[in-house]
């Protein structure tokens, strides 16, 4: 290596790629998680009430629209915004829910199966090899058809879906990051394993596990708005974007509007977190990109 | 080489076959005793009893395990509890529409999806790979339901051009095999630009170009043969999603397929068919996965160099 002159300037962070688009992203995420946390403030009616003479009625630029119902209203005249925030809430918070259980279990196992090794790393390896090889969302239907919709159930499964992609990245890093410099030498100076994994080893894995966590909230959006959607998932009363979707597919010639705004709503979520994820991924590890 | 090879992946998918009827046997079992379902709540212990034992639900558990077993090897699925027809016959029946959606979309993912990737990473950087790759974020964020939707608002109620629903002609399955396919060529053509991006900067790569080889040829004969390997990997692992997928699809579209068949008992309880199906839709994964090994075992020197030591890669 030769000198470096001192005024060498230091290389330049990358620039963002779709800088506006990304801005964009994170504004609209950070409306949805306002959602999440507040609908219930925001909330201009009851989304349960009904008007049976004010049914159908068309959003705001259109044609007879009313201005109480800013965004229309439903086949039994329940205010669309309304019933939107609320689907909202609840397509998020399970969303979030699933992925952090998902995150949490498989960041675990991975962990688990990289210190034990043995007949547990045989046991988790083919765990994961048995997740990967079945749709998870084929057996979603199939174990809430055998054991009912609770839930508890409908939860469990969406913490499944995609734990074994974490599994897979934590142990294959953990395994390499235990014969780096840093963990021997912590472990030299007699740290125990657990105090190694946690604030050392942990820390230093955390950028792909974090983009995993991008990729995975799209998809556990996608997966329990396509189970409610076919009327498998969230269930009235409760509902969900993917309900309010399933639901308003039946007025489409009268009333596209209510499935259409779900599933705006359900597209611009799952495009942001993706648009971040992508953003986030070039920046935490350059050299995926181009 | 290549023998060993062979036995060692047909080992392990009958593994995940056995694994998957035992998961089903097991789920089934503590799904709750079949005599709740089936009999009205106002029956007898007397006739739930004779059930209990007609269906072979008093004797030990190893018992009616291998009893599953053997109902299974002989194509014994049940009897769909709604119509009274054994569970194989109503699958087999509803298979050849969802085969037609699900490898219509295939093919028109694979013809999308491949060549704009291949093109992406050729010309990587350019205005091409750009469009390419934010097309294919918006591609594969697009719910399929709300894609199917879109399309029936579009191109059934407002232009009226295509049917929304059925599958009696050609012109039925546009619409559903275009929503289907979307988000699987949309998937495919960021994973194939990241795979040949991946080949292209391989040392042999440059070797070829110093050799004087033309582009075309450096493409066709050098770089996808070798990204061919990770792209038949993912497309192993991604038909589960396009099975996932079209269930939904069928049901936007009322495409009469297992997807629907699928939905329905699902919402019914009819443990029979779900269970007929589970095991088809296993099976066809491990039958995938197999197919992408054997694929793998042929097209990696790596693997079959074992069998014809010293030939030509």
């Amino acid at each position: 290596m030769t000198d470096l002159p001192l005024t060498a300037t230091p290389a330049k962070p990358r620039a963002p790629r779709m800088p506006a688009l990304v801005l964009a992203s994170a504004i609209w995420l950070s409306l949805m998680i306002g959602v999440m946390l507040a609908a219930q403030l925001l909330m201009p009616w009851d989304f349960e009430a009904t008007d049976l003479l004010g049914r159908m009625k068309p959003p705001f630029p259109l044609a007879g629209y009313d201005p109480a119902h800013p965004l229309g209203t439903d086949q039994l005249g329940r205010d669309l915004l309304s019933r939107l925030l609320v689907a909202t809430q609840t397509s998020i918070a399970l969303a979030l829910l699933g992925t952090v259980l998902g995150a949490v279990l498989g960041t675990a196992a991975g962990f688990l199966a990289a210190h034990r090794g043995g007949w547990v790393d045989e046991a988790i390896s083919a765990l994961v090899d048995f997740q990967a090889a079945m749709p998870w969302f084929i057996v979603a239907m199939a174990v809430l058809a055998f054991l009912g919709n609770a839930m508890w159930v409908f939860l469990l499964l969406m913490g499944l879906y995609g734990w074994e992609r974490y599994t897979r990245i934590t142990r294959g890093l953990v395994l390499t990051a235990r014969e780096q410099g840093y963990a021997r030498a912590v472990h030299a100076l007699g740290a125990p394993p657990r105090w190694i994994y946690a604030r050392h080893i942990l820390p230093n894995i955390l950028g792909p596990l974090i983009v995993q966590i991008t990729i995975n909230f799209p998809e556990t959006i996608l997966f329990e708005t396509s189970l409610s959607f076919i009327g498998l998932g969230i269930r009235p009363p409760l509902t969900s974007l993917g309900q309010l979707l399933g639901d308003g597919r039946d007025y489409m010639i009268n009333a596209w509007w209510l499935a259409v705004m779900p599933g705006v709503v359900i597209f611009l979520s799952t495009l942001a977190m993706s648009m971040l994820g992508d953003h986030l991924r070039s920046r935490l590890d350059p050299s995926l990109e181009d | 080489m290549m023998l060993q090879f062979l036995a060692t992946k047909t080992i392990r998918a009958a593994l995940t076959m056995w694994l998957v009827i035992t998961f089903v046997f097991i789920v089934l079992r503590i799904s709750g005793d079949p005599t709740d379902i089936l009999l009205p709540d106002d029956a007898s212990d007397a006739v739930r009893n004779f059930y209990r034992a007609k269906w072979g639900l008093d004797r030990p558990l190893w018992d009616q395990y291998l009893s599953y077993w053997s109902a299974l090897l002989t194509g014994d699925f049940g009897i769909s509890l709604r119509n009274n027809l054994p569970a194989w016959d109503m699958v087999m029946d509803r298979a050849p529409k969802t085969l037609l959606l699900g490898g219509t979309a295939l093919g028109f993912s694979l013809a999308i999806g491949l060549p704009l990737g291949i093109l992406a990473a050729w010309w990587r950087g350019s205005s091409l790979d750009r469009a390419v790759m934010t097309t294919a974020v918006f591609g594969f964020s697009m719910p399929n339901f709300f894609l199917g939707i879109l399309l029936i608002l579009t191109f059934s109620l407002h232009l009226r051009w295509l049917p929304s629903s059925g599958s009696e002609t050609a012109a039925h399955l546009i619409l559903p095999a275009f929503t289907l396919g979307t988000a699987f060529a949309a998937q495919l053509a960021r994973f194939t630009r990241s795979a040949m991006i991946d080949v292209l900067t391989k040392p042999y790569m440059t070797t070829a170009k110093s050799k004087g080889a033309s582009e075309a040829r450096r493409v066709f004969a050098h770089a996808v043969p070798n990204a061919s390997v990770p792209i038949a990997t993912i497309l192993g692992l991604k038909v589960g999603e396009l099975i996932g997928g079209a269930v939904v699809t069928e049901t936007v579209f009322a495409w009469p397929g297992l997807g629907r068949l699928l939905v329905h008992a699902v919402a019914v309880r009819d443990l029979a068919v779900v269970q007929a199906i589970l095991i088809l839709i296993a099976a066809t994964m491990v039958a995938t996965n197999l197919l992408v090994d054997l694929y793998y075992g042929w097209a990696d020197p790596r693997v079959r160099v074992g069998r014809t030591k010293g030939a030509r890669a």
